[in-house]
């Protein structure tokens, strides 16, 4: 609700991050016209659909997603993405044997340009702490039930090396069209918690 | 340093909790205090280790009880009032203090497209040898560092495979301290999920860690 006399009386936090912002604005350091842009730039422009791009290209064409797995950075160039926290980015594949999942357990590490900032879950203490014990354990949370026989490989991003999962192609979409391949993307699929289908 | 936030293979965090439909930013404040870290990382004062290692010396109580951007907020005050470029006292009015100059921002608005664009690569075009070769075993040295470390404690002393190489990059444990990049191989090292978990794990499991040259031995 917008209307003024039902609002919640403003957050600690609220009065604290106004307070500093106009500290920061008075003495020069900040552009408030950049925060701005900034958050307009990763709530509208930069998010999980830029990654499932890359996903559809490399299932439709495989000279593409042999680039992109030996050469992260510069396939995703082609497409145009890349810089704040996905300078350095490694791709790695699924397929019938072998499952990838994403973890930071250190912080919060995660491929921007290509997924956005990161949901809460991610970077929580209880995913963090879990994904590296129990992965299977924390995949069935996720409703995703693995084979003992699929190999988990899960991907501790320790440094500044950026990790999305190049889900596998579910049967069923030899018609499709690459946008119509990438509308099946999820966010989820390339962090490595779900898979995807039709 | 052996903190709160190096959580692998921690017991009682509870169960991941997933929101449907979450918004980038839970509330307007969040997403001011996301962009004023980005804007005020552009001075170049401090570097992405120093900006870890403010959050990780939140203490151990408050880091767990803190959300995420209430981290990010306490983080930039302590960073900013570390580097002169405000005073506790100007936080607490929200005033800048009688005489000071005004700057002209490090980061303006026109400019954001393109610095989001260009990003801040760690990694360093310099000829450095490397220790380890792919295909060798290796051990996480069994160290615990009170400072900055991005080598987690549940790998210390456990022996992997070196997966890939991934070139050279500026050494958080230095850096983090502005004690220089000191520029090192950093490594895809492959640990059986049994040798670091034992016989609970998966034998064909496997967690992949990205490791510097100086947090490794041959094993």
């Amino acid at each position: 609700m917008d209307n003024h006399e039902h609002q919640a009386v403003p957050s600690d936090l609220t009065l604290r991050v106004k307070a500093l912002e106009s500290l920061l604005v008075e003495k020069g350091l900040v552009d408030p016209a950049a925060l701005d842009a900034l958050i307009d730039a990763y709530e509208h422009k930069i998010g999980p659909r830029n990654g499932a791009r890359v996903v559809a290209r490399a299932w439709t064409d495989g000279a593409y997603k042999e680039r992109l797995l030996a050469d992260a950075n510069a396939a995703i160039a082609e497409l145009g993405f890349g810089g704040s926290q996905g300078e350095n980015m490694v791709v790695v594949e699924n397929g019938p044997q072998v499952h990838n999942l994403v973890v930071c357990t250190l912080c919060s590490c995660y491929p921007w340009p290509l997924l956005g900032l990161p949901p809460v879950w991610y970077k929580s203490a209880p995913y963090r702490s879990r994904a590296v014990i129990d992965p299977r354990g924390v995949l069935r949370e996720f409703g995703l039930e693995l084979a003992d026989d699929v190999e988990v490989r899960v991907w501790d991003s320790t440094a500044e090396l950026r990790y999305l999962v190049l889900p596998e192609r579910p049967s069923g979409t030899e018609g499709l069209s690459e946008e119509q391949l990438a509308a099946l993307v999820t966010r989820d699929s390339m962090v490595g918690v779900a898979v995807v289908t039709v | 340093m052996n903190g709160v936030h190096d959580m692998g293979g921690m017991h009682g965090m509870g169960a991941v909790q997933c929101e449907t439909d979450e918004p980038v930013f839970h509330s307007e404040w969040e997403g001011r205090v996301f962009a004023l870290n980005q804007a005020m990382s552009a001075w170049g004062t401090w570097n992405i280790d120093a900006r870890r290692y403010a959050i990780e010396v939140i203490p151990a109580a408050d880091y767990l009880r803190m959300s995420y951007y209430e981290k990010w907020f306490t983080r930039l005050v302590e960073l900013m009032v570390r580097s002169g470029q405000v005073s506790r006292l100007e936080v607490e009015s929200g005033r800048a203090a009688v005489g000071c100059t005004r700057a002209t921002p490090a980061l303006m608005a026109a400019a954001v497209p393109a610095v989001i664009a260009r990003g801040s690569s760690t990694e360093r075009k310099v000829a450095v040898a490397a220790s380890f070769r792919v295909g060798q075993m290796v051990r996480a040295r069994n160290m615990h560092p009170v400072g900055h470390t991005r080598l987690p404690r549940y790998v210390r002393g456990k022996v992997g495979l070196v997966d890939r190489d991934h070139g050279v990059f500026v050494f958080p444990d230095t850096n983090a301290e502005f004690r220089g990049e000191k520029p090192q191989h950093v490594y895809s090292v492959r640990f059986a999920a049994r040798e670091l978990w034992g016989e609970q794990a998966s034998p064909r499991d496997a967690v992949y860690v990205d490791l510097w040259d100086d947090y490794l031995e041959p094993a």
